[in-house]
């Protein structure tokens, strides 16, 4: 029996804690081969685009909550079918983010799992969802 | 609302050049170091973590293919009235794991457009389906971008 095959709905997934500094934000958009000044242009992305710091990369974001539903089912036969997620709310250097979620759904073959990324406010800023097989 | 002319809609179901890319250990390794990756497969490289697709296939443009503010003009996509991007999300369906040295080819195509009225005005909504073949033509991964101008 794995976590996967005796998940409920309401399980709490292991949160995952996230400060994207500079140095991450550069290798990740340096992996990409992404420009966009505002990941690494302070006077750019204050004083042009007037956010209050360097913007985390939404696919990022993305990541960190893929990482809690892969981290959930490594080491089980289970298998991640679906995954989505949505950026709603700029996150920036510095910010203390927490990545989570929870079971809302199991059936015959499939696990559903609703995910977040959440600022220190606790408002959810890149929601996620993900289907895994049962297994 | 009335901001999508006929011109502009007759933009859905335009194709981008396919694009074909090999999976190296090195860059599945770069690309978990970057993200925070803390499993070993990843790390290692033996296997790509779930979103690395997003990396392998970002356009490697050339300098003068960039705007002034770094970002690279994709061509799949027309010239919209609203320029400034306001959100973005992914829904991806998955078939088996990728690992180095796997043959993999990407074909997007702009499969919608369409207006909303938002609360500060109209919205521009579009939306780009990626498949990923792998060589003997089975999709790996499919993915459905939607983005949202204002």
């Amino acid at each position: 029996m794995s976590r996967v095959s005796e998940a409920t709905v309401g399980d709490a997934l292991p949160n995952h804690n996230h400060s994207c500094d500079e140095i991450q934000l550069f290798f990740y958009n340096a992996a990409l081969w992404n420009a966009h000044r505002i990941h690494y242009d302070l006077p750019y992305a204050t004083e042009a685009e007037g956010y209050p710091g360097l913007v985390v990369a939404g696919p990022l974001l993305g990541d960190w909550i893929s990482q809690v539903v892969d981290e959930w089912i490594d080491g089980t036969e289970a298998e991640l079918l679906r995954f989505e997620y949505s950026n709603r709310q700029a996150a920036y250097v510095g910010d203390e983010l927490v990545a989570g979620g929870t079971v809302t759904g199991v059936d015959e073959d499939t696990v559903t799992v609703e995910l977040f990324v959440k600022n220190a406010d606790g408002e959810v800023i890149t929601p996620g969802a993900a289907t895994i097989s049962r297994l | 609302m009335g901001l999508l002319t006929p011109e502009l809609l007759a933009n859905i179901g335009k194709k981008a050049a396919p694009k074909t890319e090999i999976v190296t250990r090195r860059d599945i390794r770069k690309y978990a170091i970057a993200t925070g990756a803390r499993l070993r497969k990843y790390l290692d490289g033996d296997e790509a973590p779930p979103l690395y697709h997003v990396a392998l296939f970002w356009d490697v443009v050339e300098m003068d293919e960039l705007s002034p503010d770094g970002v690279s003009i994709d061509r799949l996509l027309p010239k919209f009235p609203l320029e400034r991007a306001m959100a973005g999300g992914l829904e991806i369906s998955y078939s088996g794991k990728i690992h180095p040295g796997d043959v993999l080819t990407a074909n997007r195509t702009l499969t919608d457009i369409y207006e909303k009225e938002g609360r500060s005005g109209p919205l521009i909504f579009y939306e780009v389906i990626m498949e990923v073949t792998r060589e003997d033509g089975s999709v790996a991964v499919s993915e459905k971008t939607t983005r949202i101008l204002r």
